[in-house]
């Protein structure tokens, strides 16, 4: 039972964060109809650069927010500089385009910093607290705990504010929402900046139980667009359902089937959801109009 | 009275011209008044001209180095000239080719080095499993559409790529392992000359059998799906079949292609099979342009040689390349080949 609650805390700490880079797919998916595969070097942003500047004496908050502008600066610019500038291509030139961005940025991360591997410290220092029959870090705590409050925080923004509200617009019906008055663009821009800041919010959080390198966004972001994919594209409750059930597939696969094989059995439960259910768990489904 | 030549009232008025007799009328296109080229030749006019460029770049390559960068091109450009039929024509993503690719390299790797099999039945037997494996998962995959589609390719991707590092007994694990050379008609084939030129050739006959597929019913089938299933189902294509037959065949030509690479380059690892080499891979065939298969073999070229040349910039060689592909589709969101033919002809008579 202890073993039991063990994984179950490991996988709900990873899945946390592979929700927190997938509500960031989401969000630029409704915004644009593109998977962002920049995504995960936003992740690699947040966490590599605090991890370089608290080597250098910076204390954590200063870093985490720095690292946090960091990466918003990212996305605002491969919004403004790229995607924009090619809005009238077809899609899988756009996602072409964030291959392209997700490339230079991990380039960009290796000339800027290194190609090594950084630790950061646990936010509330290592030593070990005992839930439930399970041993767990604090750092877990933290990363379950802010990935609760940002999907709150989110959930009450997405519901309850007016800015909110035109995003969800805007990615039912652009055109519509231009008509009643929303100005779509600057809301592209607004997507991707909170795509990017979540995404490293995921990074800083996670830095101190795995370690960070400039590559470090690749496997979080293939994750990440796995959970989003899971919980079906678009939906904020999806991506958080499907991120956190990734991480307790692999978390449990992974110590009681095989652990070389959990990533393998985490993404046969992802094909299975698919042949089932061909949009996700709570995906819409959609008729195509003729 | 209708003339030859006029079938069709409107759509063709010209004569045909006579076939032509040297290599230069072979490759330009006719003359404005000249009549209008024979049905072949204006099909497999491109072929040409890619037979020819490959003919004569032995002369241009100084050493075995530039060699070994030619036959990477051309195994990259049998992969995307496959991919291209799935992506470009049919309209259907697959971020999982590299797995095809690594599982066909990795049987004919595997039965001709531990099994002691001939490596070219070693290469058929890979054909056929890859083949196998991709129409049995088809139907399901194929189902899906879109990003979800994208999602089950790259899962069933990941999935093979993860057994082929963890079946350390049969495939090495993540080291790698020795492949025998390849033996055709008796004869090894050894040295990078010999093999340019059996790589060129394999090229050449995938470059025609897609272009042959394109102008078949199945090709036009194709691209009724594309553009519309509901519209192509309504015209009595079925959807189902024709996306399964096209997935069946970019895997194999992606199984072949990595099937050669294995025996040729003689050392094997799981990273041929991985998820970045799928994304490459799709990256190069929308970088030369979909739905032109020329255009898989230009993309295919540009980016197996860019990183290589792109390497005089030592630490900014990522830089350069993430910079130069964003570049290229935001200002050629078609792609190389299709932007350039545009240009031609607007610049041409």
């Amino acid at each position: 039972m202890a073993e039991f609650a063990q994984f179950v805390f490991s996988g709900i700490t990873v899945g946390a964060i592979y929700a927190l880079v997938g509500l960031g797919f989401s969000i630029i998916y409704n915004a644009s109809r593109v998977i962002n595969f920049a995504q995960g070097e936003f992740v690699m942003i947040g966490g590599l650069t605090t991890a370089m500047l608290v080597e250098r004496g910076v204390p954590v908050p200063l870093a985490a927010a720095v690292a946090i502008i960091a990466a918003v600066i990212a996305g605002l610019a491969l919004e403004k500089l790229a995607v924009e500038q090619a809005r009238e291509a077809p899609v899988v030139t756009l996602i072409i385009i964030t291959v392209g961005a997700s490339i230079f940025l991990r380039g960009l991360a290796q000339v800027v910093f290194d190609r090594n591997y950084h630790a950061l410290a646990g936010f509330s220092g290592e030593a070990p607290i005992h839930v439930g029959g399970a041993t767990v870090v604090p750092q877990t705590l933290w990363v379950i705990g802010t990935a609760a409050a940002l999907v709150i925080a989110l959930w009450w923004f997405f519901g309850r504010t007016l800015l909110g509200k035109a995003i969800l617009a805007t990615s039912y019906d652009s055109l519509a929402a231009q008509l009643v008055g929303i100005g779509t663009r600057a809301l592209l821009s607004l997507s991707f900046g909170l795509s990017a800041a979540l995404g490293a919010v995921g990074g800083i959080l996670i830095a101190p139980i795995s370690l960070t390198s400039h590559d470090m966004g690749v496997m979080l972001g293939l994750k990440g667009f796995a959970a989003a994919v899971l919980g079906g594209l678009g939906s904020g409750l999806g991506a958080v359902a499907g991120g956190l059930l990734l991480g307790l597939v692999e978390a449990l696969g992974a110590g009681y089937v095989s652990s070389s094989y959990k990533d393998a059995i985490a993404f046969v439960i992802i094909l299975l959801v698919l042949f089932l259910r061909p949009t996700g768990l709570f995906g819409r489904r959609r008729t195509e109009r003729v | 009275m209708r003339g030859p030549g006029q079938h069709l009232p409107g759509l063709s008025r010209q004569l045909p011209r006579p076939a032509p007799r040297t290599l230069l009328a072979l490759l330009l296109p006719p003359a404005p008044g000249a009549g209008r080229d024979p049905p072949w030749l204006a099909r497999y006019r491109g072929l040409f001209a890619l037979a020819l460029a490959m003919a004569l770049l032995p002369w241009l390559l100084p050493n075995n180095f530039f060699f070994g960068v030619a036959i990477l091109v051309g195994l990259n450009a049998i992969v995307c000239v496959g991919l291209n039929l799935l992506i470009g024509y049919a309209g259907q993503i697959s971020l999982g080719h590299a797995a095809f690719f690594g599982l066909g390299a990795y049987v004919s790797a595997i039965l001709s080095a531990q099994f002691g099999w001939e490596p070219a039945l070693a290469m058929l037997a890979g054909a056929v499993v890859v083949g196998l494996l991709a129409f049995v998962v088809a139907r399901p995959i194929l189902r899906l559409s879109g990003h979800y589609l994208a999602m089950a390719t790259l899962g069933l991707g990941v999935i093979i790529s993860i057994v082929l590092v963890h079946e350390t007994r049969l495939t090495g694990g993540p080291d790698g392992m020795a492949v025998p050379p390849l033996r055709l008609l008796g004869t090894e084939i050894v040295g990078a000359r010999a093999w340019y030129w059996l790589v060129a050739g394999a090229l050449l006959i995938a470059v025609w059998l897609a272009l042959n597929l394109v102008d078949s019913p199945l090709g036009r089938a194709l691209r009724g799906l594309e553009s519309s299933e509901v519209a192509a189902e309504s015209v009595a294509i079925d959807t189902v079949r024709t996306k399964t037959r096209v997935f069946v065949i970019s895997a194999v030509f992606a199984s072949v292609a990595g099937s050669l690479f294995a025996h040729y380059s003689g050392f094997l690892t799981p990273a041929e099979a991985s998820f970045p080499r799928s994304i490459e891979l799709v990256t190069m065939v929308v970088l030369g342009g979909m739905a032109s298969t020329y255009g898989a073999v230009v993309g295919a070229a540009i980016l197996t040689v860019l990183p290589q040349a792109l390497t005089v910039f030592h630490d900014y060689e990522q830089v350069m390349l993430g910079l130069i592909l964003m570049l290229t589709m935001v200002f050629m969101p078609k792609g190389l080949v299709p932007n350039l033919a545009l240009y031609l002809k607007r610049r041409l008579p």
